[in-house]
């Protein structure tokens, strides 16, 4: 008679420090991880039922509701989709533009998450409050960096959450090149700052971990892409966002609310910076590339604790990239490009900050949506996210209860999940049998 | 000396409009020796907006289980917030968590008052409750009372201490960065 193997279960009842409301289940049984579960028991928000009925000029304000710290990522994916539908490209000045009030949500994005989510993590704090009383400059400097983003935010978009200039076609209103001025100033020192936050992030304790799983990201022919591109990956991929369907699917799993998604080919796959950065870090600035060189990046990184040095890479870059939009701007002649509607299927993507954010609307000859589907990034990460616990909780089970719920949740933050988008809050629970 | 006055909330969650409608009745007949901003985006915000401030006032709902209309009136510089009386989501810190963050960082205004108008309901899209609403017009006045006698107070003052044509300090029609997150009233 064989005795049962000791089995552990370890649960984090509600992860903090992420953006929004999940649980995790990890279940142990001897040296054997039986079950992993990244639970999103936020209800469904059922986005793309409302979408159906609502004019297409409509999308953009109601998409960018899905989210408090991304909205432009889902103005302008929307806008990708329906201009696609619509058989219009904006012209250079606008798409510019955009690419600059993106920017701006980067550094917000990433600003906050690095300082105030993440950091607390690599140096043993349980909030970036606690933290910020013995590392006060770190906080100072991530806060200073998320509110330059925030004043991109406000001056081109029109308000930092929900911006409000944002509409298919472009604009509203396109600042003039004065009123730039004052904030590449800002921006300029902001830039500074940025820089001293990667060589911060490159001293931080980063424990050893590789993700062996394809990376897939957009590719802009030019630049590292943010608000347009192809998409490709580690394993070959080159695909139009007309393609998305041929070669990813999504799947329902009893035990979270987001769909899964996995490439019909290989399976489980990783979107966001890590991704980005691997398959475009050569077409970051000289000043971020040379930065990311000297944090001790090589021109791939596979290591998720190190998303930290990554993300504090793209934020010094999208600083070099909007200080490089706005010294070349252009004021464009009109500030948006009339939309004619058409019955059409249009599909657009662009890289959110946590990563590829695909829409696709159906829409018919007065540009009412007929049906829509919206694929967030974190709903992307989920089935890798879990993957990547197992393996981490493996190659850790001699860690107590503790100090293994710690390390399971850094990792779960390593890829900054936006659970409002997937519809997420986490909890952390480990059962060892 | 200005004094800043930031209202804060959600035009959109029902009570959560409190700061912003105390606000807004404060700016039709603001005193000069005042400020009057609506803050409506990220609470961080508010650290760069009070930052270097002398003196400033922050108005907005709370939610502690007192009676629906309560005046709580705050001292962050003598004492920690609850953090439960703020709202907050997952997205960004609260009031509350703002004010401990400038606390550790030492960016708090030299005096930092907090008025938490007690709120009934945070419904989208509804109107301000009633006990609310009366809320709101008790802040309001006693704000517009209280920035009426520091006026009053500074130009007594001015008049003894200088023979000088008085200046007043007026109310600035934007703050240094013209895309900065409150919005004058």
């Amino acid at each position: 008679m064989s005795a049962d193997p000791k089995t552990r279960t370890i649960m984090t009842k509600v992860l903090a420090r992420v953006e929004g409301e999940g649980a995790m289940y990890v279940q142990v049984r001897g040296d054997q991880v039986t079950d992993v579960q990244l639970r999103i028991y936020e209800p469904p928000r059922f986005f793309e039922g409302v979408l159906r009925g609502r004019s297409a000029m409509e999308v953009p304000d109601i998409t960018s509701r899905i989210c408090g710290i991304c909205p432009i990522a889902y103005q302008l994916s929307s806008c990708a989709a329906i201009e696609d539908a619509c058989g219009l490209e904006v012209p250079e000045p606008i798409r510019l533009l955009r690419r600059l009030v993106y920017c701006g949500e980067w550094v917000e994005s990433h600003g906050l998450h690095v300082a105030m989510l993440h950091a607390p993590d690599f140096l043993g704090y349980e909030s970036a409050i606690a933290m910020a009383a013995d590392h006060r400059d770190v906080v100072a400097c991530g806060l200073d960096i998320k509110q330059a983003g925030n004043e991109i935010m406000w001056l081109v978009g029109g308000r930092d959450v929900h911006p409000i200039n944002m509409r298919v076609g472009g604009f509203y209103r396109a600042p003039t090149r004065r009123e730039l001025q004052p904030l590449a100033e800002r921006l300029k020192r902001a830039r500074e700052d940025a820089l001293e936050a990667v060589r911060w992030a490159a001293t931080l304790p980063i424990p050893d971990h590789e993700l062996p799983h394809e990376l897939v990201a957009l590719s802009d022919p030019y630049d590292y892409a943010i608000e347009r591109g192809r998409l490709v990956s580690s394993e070959g991929l080159d695909i139009a966002p007309a393609q998305y369907d041929e070669h990813f699917v999504e799947q329902q799993v009893p035990h979270s609310n987001p769909l899964h998604a996995r490439t019909r080919a290989r399976g489980s796959y990783l979107c966001g910076p890590l991704s980005r950065y691997g398959l475009g870090s050569h077409k970051l600035s000289p000043l971020a590339r040379q930065a990311a060189a000297e944090a001790g990046l090589g021109p791939v990184c596979r290591n998720p604790f190190q998303s930290i040095v990554v993300r504090s890479v793209e934020i010094l870059y999208a600083f070099d990239e909007a200080l490089r939009i706005i010294d070349a701007y252009e004021q464009p002649d009109r500030p948006a490009v009339e939309v004619q509607p058409r019955a059409a299927t249009g599909h657009g993507w662009t890289e959110a900050p946590r990563g590829m954010l695909y829409h696709r609307y159906r829409i018919d000859e007065q540009g009412t949506i007929l049906d829509a589907k919206i694929v967030p990034p974190t709903s992307q990460n989920q089935g890798l996210i879990e993957e990547d616990l197992r393996e981490l909780v493996g190659a850790n089970l001699d860690l107590s209860d503790e100090r293994l719920t710690l390390r399971c949740e850094q990792a779960i933050r390593n890829y900054d999940p936006c659970i409002s988008c997937a519809t997420h809050f986490l909890k952390l629970e480990i059962d060892r049998q | 000396m200005t004094v800043l006055v930031l209202g804060v909330g959600n035009a959109w969650r029902g009570d959560d409009a409190a700061g912003l409608e105390v606000a807004r009745r404060l700016g039709q007949a603001a005193p000069a020796c005042a400020r009057i901003r609506t803050h409506e985006g990220d609470p961080s915000g508010l650290i760069a907006a009070w930052r270097e401030q002398q003196h400033v006032i922050v108005v907005d709902a709370v939610g502690s289980g007192a009676a629906p209309g309560t005046v709580h009136r705050l001292d962050p510089l003598r004492e920690p917030l609850r953090s439960q009386m703020f709202s907050a989501s997952t997205h960004h810190l609260g009031v509350a968590e703002a004010v401990e963050l400038a606390r550790a960082l030492d960016r708090l205004p030299a005096r930092l008052e907090l008025y938490g108008i007690e709120a009934a309901g945070f419904d989208a899209g509804a109107p301000l409750t009633e006990a609310v609403e009366r809320a709101v017009g008790q802040v309001a006045a006693e704000l517009a009372q209280r920035l009426a006698q520091v006026g009053s107070r500074r130009r007594t003052t001015a008049r003894r201490s200088s023979s000088e044509p008085q200046t007043t300090i007026g109310k600035s029609a934007s703050s240094p960065s013209s895309a900065g997150p409150s919005g004058a009233v």
